[in-house]
């Protein structure tokens, strides 16, 4: 609460526009480091490895997002979108898409690692986007609880409390997230993909990023203390299961005390 | 046809005569099929198959003995302890031994009875409900008496204030409703949303900047103090959670009265579902279709969240939004209507 106090103050708000003022002859350099700091993993890509996703993009996406990423009518402009959504799609199989509907369907990856790196590289090239995160960003060692929380307002609602997935209109659905690589994840909410919302830095912090992805590798470590889940979909494939062999094994002894000995 | 004629057709059918009642038999009523004839079981015909019968529901009972024992070592065998797995181990164990120790009495107990146990047909007939004429005219003789004794019908003041005091005496059961609770006075249409609350971020509380809500973003919003709140923390969350997003303003189609309600495309709705009060927070940021989760009322973001599908029959209640000299964003006012769904008096 105090530092509230102390930014609500107008003698901050002096010294802010004081700091402002002497910071503006360095601006420049500090926008400029500031965008380096932005994309420090750009950095490490070779110019061969450019070169070489250019050619592939060429030859296996540029017939919908043009011949410079600028967009067509099939699929939208990809300047921008950064390293961190061609990961995504491309690595877990979404990208190139095999059909139109009403979502684009995970398949067996069309490319090797290197290639996705690739076209990753490539990516990057196209004006600024979000980075592919590091590895220590999505290692699962932050707070499983604090990501819990988080999880169950940001993401369950179409996720499911515990990623089983779930359905959204008009044929679309929330994947779910048992099995997807933490990078994935960690893009996923940085990119927005599809139909799902941003959760951009501001809104999600990289931390908050970290203890969502801890929480759902621990639920995927420790399986359901109540016993078999049932695909965790919830009452209705309960209520299901109840009535066809519960129901069904009172039915059967039902007949079976009718009936007469042989 | 009179009634006695049709009594005397249907008595030809049935093997029991029956003394007149209200029952109307058909003459080509379905004709009573009887007992079907006897059939001797296996283990009546044979020792062998007996002996066998006699084996199998001792067997039975036994896996009861073994199924209970093994419930009491599965018991201790597989303690709970502090990790939460053990709680699967101990129940599905225990439960396997106790539903084996019940089944094995239960199924053995009918077995015995349906093999080995005598199973010559016995038929119970139904008698008539009606008394005999003496048993009638002894209740009433009955009923007399007690009327004449007691006064009842002679004594009119007794039977009138009797009346009365039976009318008024459920009266005060129906006064004590009035204690179930407070009554909720205008809580209802009210939020902690007031001119100059920041926009904060659940369950942080982090004040949410208009530059931070990128296109496609969706934020879930609380109003600023409410997780300092010490009373009623949770009841107002359930009223004045939010979502914000942000639209290309081009999409948005917005009405002359609500066009300085949005910031920028940035546009905030209640959460509160207005058919039965779920949270509807499944944002699609293509379609900008917001559905709630347990009936699939799909409200449209672009329009006032009006309602394009499912059982919801009023727009999620828009929150009037503007921004500080911050940069923050601040609700302009409280909801212009009730949040939620419908009560009697709106």
């Amino acid at each position: 609460m105090a530092f509230k106090k102390n930014r609500r103050s107008p003698l901050a708000a002096i010294i802010v526009m004081a700091a402002g003022l002497a910071l503006t002859g360095g601006g420049y350099a500090a926008a400029t480091a500031a965008v380096d700091a932005v994309k420090p993993v750009s950095a490490a890509y070779t110019a061969e490895q450019v070169t070489e996703g250019k050619k592939l993009f060429l030859a296996n996406c540029a017939s919908c997002h043009g011949k410079n990423a600028e967009g067509t009518k099939a699929a939208p402009s990809l300047i921008g979108v950064g390293a961190a959504a061609v990961e995504f799609q491309v690595d877990s199989g979404r990208m190139p898409g095999q059909a139109s509907g009403p979502q684009l369907q995970v398949k067996k990856k069309q490319f090797t690692d290197e290639q996705v790196d690739a076209l990753v590289a490539y990516a990057s090239t196209l004006g600024d986007g979000p980075a592919v995160p590091t590895e220590e960003m999505i290692a699962a060692n932050g707070n499983a609880t604090r990501g819990g929380e988080l999880f169950r307002i940001n993401c369950a609602m179409c996720h499911n409390a515990v990623g089983a997935g779930g359905a959204l209109t008009e044929g679309k659905y929330a994947p779910a997230l048992k099995g997807v690589p933490a990078d994935h994840i960690y893009e996923a909410m940085l990119t927005g993909p599809q139909n799902m919302p941003v959760f951009n830095d501001a809104n999600l912090t990289p931390q908050d990023k970290k203890d969502i992805i801890t929480y759902l590798k621990f639920v995927e470590e420790n399986p359901s203390a109540g016993g078999y889940e049932l695909a965790n979909l919830g009452p209705v494939v309960e209520g299901l299961f109840t009535w066809v062999f519960i129901l069904g094994f009172i039915i059967a002894i039902t007949i079976w005390l009718g009936a007469k000995s042989n | 046809m009179s009634e006695k004629k049709l009594a005397k057709a249907g008595s030809k059918n049935s093997e029991h005569e029956y003394a007149g009642g209200l029952a109307v038999i058909a003459p080509d009523a379905v004709k009573d099929p009887g007992l079907e004839p006897h059939r001797t079981r296996m283990t009546d015909k044979s020792v062998k198959h007996e002996k066998a019968a006699a084996r199998q529901v001792a067997a039975l009972f036994l896996a009861s003995i073994v199924g209970s024992a093994f419930a009491i070592y599965a018991y201790f065998a597989f303690p709970l302890t502090e990790e939460l797995g053990t709680v699967r181990n101990n129940t599905l164990l225990l439960g396997l031994g106790i539903t084996l120790g019940l089944l094995g009495i239960g199924i053995g107990a009918v077995h015995w009875a349906k093999t080995l146990m005598p199973d010559a047909e016995v038929s119970e007939e139904r008698h008539q409900t009606r008394g005999s004429e003496e048993v009638r005219a002894r209740a009433i003789e009955i009923i007399k008496l007690a009327d004449s004794e007691s006064g009842f019908s002679r004594r009119k003041l007794i039977r009138r204030s009797l009346y009365g005091a039976l009318a008024l005496f459920p009266l005060p059961a129906i006064m004590i409703f009035g204690d179930l609770g407070p009554n909720p006075g205008n809580t209802l249409r009210h939020t902690m949303w007031k001119k100059g609350t920041r926009l904060t971020t659940d369950p942080t509380g982090t004040p949410i900047k208009a530059s931070d809500v990128t296109l496609g973003s969706v934020f879930h919003v609380i109003p600023e103090g409410l997780s300092e709140l010490e009373h009623g923390k949770l009841e107002e969350k359930a009223k004045a959670a939010v979502l914000l997003v942000r639209l290309d303003p081009k999409d948005l189609k917005e009405s002359a009265e609500r066009k300085d309600w949005s910031y920028d495309g940035i546009v905030a709705y209640s959460k509160i579902c207005t058919h039965v009060g779920c949270p509807v927070a499944l944002y699609e940021q293509q379609t900008h279709h917001l559905l709630c989760p347990c009936h699939q009322s799909t409200f449209d973001v672009t329009d006032a969240c009006k309602v394009i599908f499912g059982p919801a029959s009023r727009p999620l209640p828009q929150l009037p939004i503007a921004v500080d000299a911050e940069g923050y964003l601040i609700a302009q006012s409280d909801f212009t209507e009730p949040v939620g769904p419908s009560f009697w008096e709106r």
